[in-house]
């Protein structure tokens, strides 16, 4: 294993919960992260994958400082061997570390696209965006358009463009590819490859499975709030016999070339969430024991993998 | 029966080019199209015409060889690519599903929808909630035609299937047609009964 002190990202026992107001003044705390990790090193692409609602979004938010104002977080959160603290943050945030977010309303709307991506930088990067921009398959008259006035692949594009402008050391790409054709999306995803390999580090949060393989390191999935497995992106390309948890091998199953096989129900609702393993309610292989207390984490064969029986 | 659209013709203003220029297309009851095309092409601008969002400069948009219905709730109903531009962002999710049909148990519980989410505002629910629940709502009004404009890329693999086998289950079952924009030529393959690239 890599030094401690090499990471950029390091990430354990994180938790992240909201305060609720009911219907009445009545107030609940809703934990919907908890004992999350992520370790990210230098030169590296580390995909997050996951269910829908299993807090990829709110990691990002969580690294950066966003998060909403009745949102508490706890747990050990280090970029570069130093505690994230919330002036840290706000220093890192746009320079160091930089978010490509999911939603394409983060685009102001009344700036067009092209000075939206050059910011307030000195002298400003015009010639880099506008080769970016023309990799990325964006017609020149794009930096003229205000944001409602492209489509949502080209709104992604832009997104994409203005974290690359950057020189953040770590890029946080929520979902950056929908919308996009393929041959864009391979592009982005070429891009992001050249920054790691730069010695730069990427979070590539997508549902993007089979392309995540072909251009990542390694791969995190996320279920119910909680890091069930990291595993090389080798052993995703090589299928299920090669992933430790049975949730990341449901996911492999459910691509539809794999078969589009669902899995019956749906995550936990992070107010009603078991006692034991979160994965358990939709799990075949699951025993008393798993009912019983959540599973350690166990290193195995280069990854990890929250399951009693995972191999 | 058939939703068709003849010879139409659209720009986004009288000095902007041609988006759809002559584009004709035809899909019958119980038939499940897959319509791909370069991002930027104009597959939004299509669903939007569809749906009756947007009028087209010249030809026109049949329902059963008529003009869609001006009123009421519309036959064709659109799901959106961005969900959080779909729904009122101040409106709890209760509210927003209130206005737009019969409310269904059933189908809350195919998409996997929690009660609590309802007592919400959308920015409360993570990108993949909120689009299950934009396509329940579409399932909930009754509608005889479905536009889903990639609605399934950001959802995760398993509730991608999970979602449109719900589709796909009651689409057969209320013979509906349905209109599938996707960049996934391994997921059309897997949902449509016909596929059309617009760029060719
Ligand atoms: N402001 C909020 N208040 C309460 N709950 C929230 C809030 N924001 C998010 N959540 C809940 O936290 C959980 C994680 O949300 P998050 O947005 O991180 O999901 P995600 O993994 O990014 O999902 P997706 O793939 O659908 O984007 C979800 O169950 C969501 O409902
Ligand atoms: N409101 C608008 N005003 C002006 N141009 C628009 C508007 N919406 C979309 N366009 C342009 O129309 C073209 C097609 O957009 P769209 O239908 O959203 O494409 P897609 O095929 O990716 O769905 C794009 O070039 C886009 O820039
Ligand atoms: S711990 Fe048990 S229930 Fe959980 S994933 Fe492993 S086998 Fe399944
Ligand atoms: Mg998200
Ligand atoms: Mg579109």
């Amino acid at each position: 294993m890599k030094q401690k002190d090499e990471t950029i990202l390091e990430i354990h026992d994180l938790s992240v919960s909201f305060r609720m107001y009911d219907h009445g003044l009545e107030q609940t705390d809703l934990q919907v992260i908890s004992d999350l990790y992520l370790t990210v090193y230098p030169g590296e692409i580390v995909a997050v994958a996951g269910s829908s609602g299993s807090g990829k979004s709110l990691l990002a938010s969580a690294i950066l400082g966003i998060l909403p104002g009745n949102a508490t977080v706890h747990g050990h959160l280090h970029y570069k061997g130093q505690e994230l603290t919330q002036e840290r943050q706000e220093q890192l945030r746009g320079t160091d570390i930089a978010l490509v977010p999911q939603s394409v309303a983060f685009l102001d709307p009344l700036m067009k696209v092209g000075a939206q991506a050059d910011g307030h930088r000195k002298p400003l990067p015009t010639d880099k965006r506008k080769s970016i921009f023309k990799r990325l398959g964006l017609p020149d008259k794009t930096e003229q358009l205000y944001p409602f006035q492209l489509s949502g692949g080209m709104a992604r594009r832009a997104l994409v463009s203005t974290a690359l402008l950057t020189d953040a050391k770590l890029v946080i790409a929520d979902e950056p590819t929908p919308g996009m054709s393929l041959e864009q999306a391979l592009e982005a995803l070429r891009m992001f490859r050249e920054m790691a390999d730069d010695g730069k580090a990427v979070i590539l949060i997508t549902h993007d499975l089979d392309l995540a393989f072909e251009f990542t390191d390694r791969v995190a999935v996320f279920y119910a709030g909680t890091t069930v497995e990291t595993a090389l992106a080798s052993d995703f390309k090589k299928g299920p016999d090669a992933l430790r948890h049975p949730y990341s091998q449901a996911l492999w199953r459910a691509l539809p070339q794999n078969g589009f096989q669902p899995v019956c129900g749906f995550q936990p609702y992070a107010g009603a969430l078991p006692k034991g393993c979160l994965y358990a309610p939709r799990c075949p292989y699951k025993t008393a024991q798993c009912m019983d207390a959540v599973p350690p984490v166990r290193e195995i064969r280069g990854g990890e993998v929250r399951c009693y029986y995972g191999a | 029966m058939a939703l068709e659209a003849k010879n139409i013709y659209f720009r986004y203003g009288r000095k902007q080019p041609w988006i759809l220029e002559d584009c004709t297309l035809k899909i019958d009851r119980g038939e499940r199209l897959a319509v791909s095309a370069p991002s930027g092409y104009g597959k939004t601008t299509l669903a939007l015409l569809l749906a009756g969002y947007l009028k087209p400069e010249k030809g026109e948009i049949l329902l059963d060889d008529k003009p869609l219905p001006a009123k009421g709730i519309c036959p064709v109903q659109l799901i959106y690519q961005h969900p959080e531009k779909a729904v009122n962002p101040r409106w709890r999710l209760k509210r927003v599903l209130e206005e737009s049909g019969k409310l269904r148990e059933d189908v809350l519980d195919a998409f996997g929808i929690e009660r609590a989410w309802l007592d919400r505002f959308p920015r409360e629910l993570s990108g993949g909630e909120l689009q299950r629940f934009c396509v329940a709502r579409a399932l909930m009004s009754g509608a005889d035609y479905l536009i889903c404009d990639e609605i399934s890329t950001m959802l995760d693999v398993i509730t991608q299937a999970q979602i449109w086998n719900v589709v796909l289950e009651e689409a057969d079952k209320r013979n509906m047609g349905i209109i599938a924009v996707t960049h996934n030529k391994h997921l059309a393959e897997r949902i449509a009964t016909r596929m059309i690239d617009l760029s060719e």
